[in-house]
């Protein structure tokens, strides 16, 4: 008798069998540690921590390896791990301004209070393949320098002095809304869209950032800062009354300046553009604050003609983990689906052959 | 029935945390409560992708109690790797009984077909859903499509179905057709086949649509009105098959198409395995299973 195909249990369990028998790859290679990916892979650990919205370098690490490098696999695992998390509450807001810096470079000033710090940074580097990495050579100490005290103001706090930027007003008594525990609604305050953003595929945004600096809804932006290092994050547990510090975050932060607005009450402003990611990311943090901007043109009473103003669009695809598990469900069986197109277009193609004839018979 | 398999430890019973399930629980009385209306819901990241069945996971997750027996199914088989994979997953973190008979299940997830065995009152059927928005295809903007679920504004649709007519003689949907609600609001009943979407109608069982990746869930609840879409001179009508199963000989029932060769050679068998396993259990015998009974006898 026939039996028409099924899956079968047993061909699942040795299907992940091999998965993870790929995963080992030659054993006379030693394996991987996953405390090797979290420091030496660093900035592909930090992007599973943004886009996985859970601030957990060893976990990111294991996840890269249990996925296989994959980071969108990554990226998943950290996040279904993250829904089973109890929420307790929220931290109280950031202050980058207090943040111990790492790198801080600003495009607009020659020169700021604060100074331009380079940091660990690719920019500026030859980008030959470097054979000595390969030889494991112990690389020469970096040189080193006492911290500069004091916090290092934000270039937008400058302009904000003489009121050139648009004032950034914290919306009181309004909670700050959370997608993770609300459906996401249209239209989408800046609070969740900044969420949805932050969370948001690296390659996406970079890809829309993009487009607006190529005329797809321009917004003649300037790098007003970018900062990386870590922020204290602070917590207000209500039997104390006071914050109490949870653990340092490592940040960054990327505010735009962008193109001036202004009418008859109004004097002209520049506009703000933000990114924020968690770890070191300034491709993602611009990305982002590119796109912030342009979804704030229903603000500024602009029209939406591209891609990256247009919120629905971009908050609907942005989400990486909601983006392959669609496109890669086309996996899946769909029998019934096409067995019930085949039955149409068989119908359809008989009906158009009797046509056919019909019209033969009748010329004949 | 399968045993319960001891509960997987580290994870709360059914996997999501119970401010999560009273939040969806909240989520399926309002659709109950309005047939047909999409709710939106803060739908969790679960541990199997978007698009392969979160939303009716996560519905599950919230109606499941520990003496529920519970089906999966997709493509009406029990045994297709996704339909494995959810029933595995419930029988690990919830510990609740198995089986693949439709009688005895009391709560049946689905992808893609309703079983062919008739519903009773009690059961609850859990449909996983891609696209919640029966307009979707033709307006693609959430603002707009709830505006016209608002207004009962379903013109576009109709338009649509007429332009199939106009163009093919006949309407061109197969699956995802569209249905309307208590007279209310138009739904998509998920992409089964339209065969299936008379088995809605007043239909005795409580269904529950999740979307996941959409963030929606919708109901219709028991004995409701469900009527797929059509117009007077071109009433609504549903798939049929020249030949019964060429395992069971049921007739009435949607057939899967399997290619047996390179030469043209196709056996066409019933979609749902478990009705299909049953009536072959019961004596019955098509013309391609290999004790096939003389004709005329199965």
């Amino acid at each position: 008798m026939y039996v028409a195909v099924k899956g079968g249990e047993a061909a699942i369990d040795n299907a992940h069998a091999l998965l993870a028998h790929e995963r080992r790859g030659p054993e006379d290679i030693a394996e991987i540690a996953p405390d090797q990916i979290e420091h030496q892979l660093s900035l592909a650990v930090d992007r599973v921590m943004a886009e996985g919205s859970l601030y957990d370098s060893a976990l990111a690490a294991l996840a890269i390896k249990q996925a296989r490098g994959d980071l969108i696999e990554a990226i998943f695992l950290v996040r279904a791990f993250r829904t089973t998390l109890p929420r307790f509450g929220h931290s109280e807001p950031l202050d980058t301004a207090k943040m111990a810096i790492e790198r801080r470079i600003s495009a607009t000033y020659k020169d700021l209070p604060g100074g331009q710090v380079l940091g660990p940074t690719f920019d500026y580097t030859h980008r030959l393949i470097d054979f000595m990495l390969a030889a494991g050579v112990t690389p020469p100490q970096p040189v080193e320098a006492p911290a500069e005290r004091g916090a290092v103001p934000r270039v937008t706090d400058l302009l904000d002095g003489e009121q050139l930027i648009e004032a950034e007003t914290p919306r009181d008594g309004e909670p700050v809304g959370d997608l993770t525990r609300a459906p996401l609604d249209f239209p989408a305050d800046r609070d969740l869209r900044l969420q949805a953003l932050a969370r948001g595929d690296e390659g996406f945004l970079l890809a829309l950032g993009y487009s607006t600096q190529r005329g797809y809804g321009r917004t003649h932006p300037f790098v007003g800062e970018i900062r990386f290092g870590e922020v204290m994050a602070e917590f207000v547990p209500e039997e104390l009354g006071f914050a109490v510090p949870l653990g340092p975050v490592a940040l960054t932060e990327c505010q735009m300046v962008n193109q001036f607005h202004g009418n008859a009450e109004q004097p002209p402003q520049f506009t703000r553009g933000y990114g924020l990611v968690f770890g070191q990311s300034e491709r993602k943090a611009m990305s982002m604050s590119l796109v912030d901007r342009a979804l704030r043109t229903r603000e500024f009473g602009e029209d939406v003609v591209a891609p990256a103003q247009d919120e629905e669009f971009v908050l609907s695809h942005c989400d990486n983990v909601q983006a392959t598990g669609f496109v890669e469900h086309l996996k899946l069986p769909h029998y019934v689906d096409f067995q019930a197109e085949l039955g149409l277009v068989r119908r359809m193609r008989a009906e158009h052959e009797a046509a056919r004839e019909t019209l033969r018979e009748a010329a004949e | 029935m399968n045993a319960p398999a001891p509960v997987e430890t580290g994870y709360n019973f059914a996997y999501l945390d119970e401010q999560t399930k009273r939040m969806i629980r909240r989520a399926i009385l309002k659709a109950i409560a309005i047939p047909g209306y999409q709710v939106p819901f803060a739908s969790r990241e679960m541990p199997m992708p978007y698009g392969w069945g979160t939303g009716g996971v996560q519905v599950t997750a919230a109606v499941l109690g520990p003496d529920d027996v519970l089906k999966v199914i997709d493509q009406g088989s029990d045994d297709t790797t996704n339909a494995v994979s959810i029933r595995k997953f419930f029988a690990k973190t919830a510990g609740v009984a198995t089986t693949t008979r439709t009688a005895e299940a009391t709560v049946i997830q689905t992808r893609h077909r309703i079983p062919e065995t008739p519903l009773a009152e009690g059961q609850i059927l859990v449909y996983q859903v891609p696209i919640p928005e029966p307009l979707r295809f033709l307006e693609p903007r959430e603002t707009e499509t709830r505006k016209l679920h608002a207004l009962a504004d379903y013109g576009l649709m109709h338009v649509k179905l007429y332009e199939d007519i106009a163009r093919h003689g006949h309407i061109a949907t197969t699956y995802d057709y569209p249905v309307e609600v208590a007279g209310r609001y138009m739904m998509n009943p998920s992409p089964t086949p339209k065969f299936d979407n008379p088995k809605m109608h007043r239909s005795p069982a409580l269904q529950l649509f999740g979307a996941g990746r959409e963030k929606r869930i919708y109901a219709v609840p028991p004995f409701t009105d469900v009527v797929s879409l059509d117009f007077e001179d071109h009433p609504f009508e549903v798939q049929r098959f020249d030949k019964p199963c060429a395992l069971c000989a049921a007739t009435g029932v949607y057939l899967d198409e399997v290619v047996l060769d390179d030469r043209g050679g196709r056996m066409f068998v019933c979609s749902d395995s478990d009705y299909c396993a049953s009536r072959r259990a019961d004596g019955h015998r098509g013309e391609m299973a290999g004790d096939a009974l003389p004709a005329g006898q199965s």
